[in-house]
């Protein structure tokens, strides 16, 4: 991760900043230059509710190198209380406990062990919420 | 538009290649070609070759021009195209254009990757996921399948005993296939055994890291003709894209580009998926033989799990899906995929698949798509007179 992007995409993975377009209300994570169902232009940020819901997730046993030290682990795509989706990892839980349909709701954690090209990476996790 | 023939193609065996450079790979495969359809090179107007991620894998971009060079053409109007896993039917869709829009006569479609270089291939693999809000989070493309596999799993009951029939399925036809990189049968306890990539895939429901070229040569169908060719003629040419994040769309058990591809191919075609005799698809993993087979029409949702189990894609199914083996045992050079699989239905469609070969089929079908459903081409061959 080179640090310009990454200073740029603060705003969504410090913040959960969504952008909500101001002519058919539709929510976009991360926001768009151009509406996907109306092909408005004009937005007003919107941040995310945190709590939602696992639609789909997998335990990862072969990651990619950045993410060796912290297999095995599982990713969720989660949609949240306001219809939004997301993928992100799903943190402080043994695999068995998330399935489709477990509430879990999302904290700021790092996102890779090691730092990659000298950046640390940080972002948001999901983590199962007592039922 | 004019009427457009398939008359000739070359490949390299698949596998792990590690004395052959990126650029022989594509040379071997375009000179076999030529040879195969008997056409000099100096007739050749223009080529289109299909290569996801050259940069990531050897370093190399500007890759039309070296691999040209390479394969003796020198000159050619040549262009390198990418779509991820489905750069190699872009690619024949690009050439097919070509031709039918009777700008060139002669077109080369080729498709090339070498993923044995030395990468890592899961990394670079991954970069046809959206890098920011998917790769970021630790996902791999096992683990997107993995994904909707569980979605599918959940909704209709689809099983890892039909996940497997998938794979085995592929290995018997495969073992016959002198292209193949694994070209040995398995049994279901070696999937079902084997370790874990992303739960609920294993080993055996991954399609393998593979280096590979596959070259087809397009003309005109009434130039096929006074070449003396039997005409294997595209009829139809479906090219799609959506979402490139998983999430980003509504149907998690669903891989909708390939329905979107199908319908338009069919209906260039004039035809419905019950006149296709058999089909080439894109079994990166064993999940997506499943969905893509019920994308493409051939089953009900749901149903392309217990198909498989119960043998209707077999080689004397009522569907035969990928008699060459598949990605999963043939071998998944990504590049080169889509258009190794046209070569599959020459082959077949010219009674020149050997020991695999099928019961004179007639229409063939290559469905190819890129990263976990965010572009995809389908193309159909009909063999005539
Ligand atoms: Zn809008």
């Amino acid at each position: 991760m080179i640090s310009p992007r990454y200073h740029r995409e603060i705003p969504q993975r410090y913040r959960l900043e969504a952008g909500r377009c101001e002519d058919c209300g539709e929510i976009h994570f991360p926001p768009r230059f151009v509406c996907r169902k109306c092909g408005g232009k004009r937005f007003a940020i919107e941040v995310l509710p945190r709590r939602g819901k696992v639609l789909t997730h997998t335990t990862i046993w072969i990651p990619p190198a950045p993410f060796e030290i912290q297999k095995p682990y599982v990713v969720a795509i989660v949609e949240l209380e306001n219809g939004v989706r997301l993928t992100c990892m799903v943190a402080e839980a043994p695999p068995d406990e998330v399935r489709i349909g477990t509430p879990v709701e999302l904290i700021f954690r790092r996102l890779q062990a090691q730092p990659v090209w000298e950046v640390l990476q940080y972002g948001y996790k999901a983590r199962v919420l007592a039922g | 538009m004019r009427d457009v023939a398939v008359i000739g193609y070359g490949m390299t065996k698949f596998g792990e290649l590690w004395q052959t450079p990126l650029r022989d790979l594509f040379a071997e495969a375009a000179v076999a070609c030529l040879a195969d359809a008997g056409v000099e090179r100096g007739r050749l107007q223009s080529a289109y070759i299909g290569c996801m991620s050259s940069g990531l894998f050897n370093g190399q971009e500007h890759l039309a021009s070296i691999l040209c060079d390479y394969a003796g053409l020198a000159g050619l109007a040549a262009t390198r195209v990418e779509s991820a896993c489905a750069s190699g039917g872009a690619a024949f869709r690009a050439a097919y254009l070509e031709v039918a829009s009777g700008a060139s006569d002669f077109v080369l479609a080729g498709g090339v990757e070498k993923m044995n270089d030395g990468a890592d291939a899961t990394y670079c693999l991954s970069t046809a996921a959206d890098q920011e809000y998917e790769v970021y989070h630790g996902i791999t493309f096992p683990g997107l399948y993995a994904m909707i596999a569980h979605a599918h799993m959940h909704r209709y009951g689809t099983t890892p005993a039909q996940l497997a029939a998938v794979a085995v399925k592929n290995h018997r036809n495969g073992a016959l296939n002198p292209y193949a990189q694994f070209p040995v049968e398995i049994t279901p306890e070696t999937v079902l055994k084997a370790v874990r990539v992303a739960e609920p895939l294993g080993l055996f429901d991954c399609s393998p890291v593979t280096d590979g070229a596959a070259c087809v040569l397009l003309c005109p169908v009434d130039v096929a003709r006074e070449l003396g060719k039997p005409v294997i003629r595209v009829i139809g040419s479906g090219h799609a894209t959506d979402a490139i994040a998983l999430h980003d769309r509504p149907d998690l058990a669903a891989i909708p580009v390939v329905g979107l591809a199908a319908r338009r191919a069919y209906a260039q075609a004039g035809i419905t998926v019950a006149d296709v005799d058999f089909c080439e698809v894109h079994d990166c993993f064993t999940i997506a033989e499943i969905v893509c087979t019920e994308e493409l029409g051939l089953f009900e949702r749901g149903r392309g799990g217990p198909a498989a189990l119960d043998g209707l894609t077999a080689r004397d199914g009522k569907h035969p899906v990928n008699a060459s083996g598949g990605l999963k045992c043939k071998g998944h050079p990504v590049g080169a995929t889509g258009v190794a699989q046209i070569a599959e239905l020459v082959m077949q469609l010219s009674g020149r698949a050997g020991a695999r070969q099928l019961k004179s089929p007639r229409i063939g079908l290559a469905q190819n798509m890129g990263g976990s459903g965010g572009s995809c081409t389908v193309h159909i061959l009909e063999v005539g007179s």
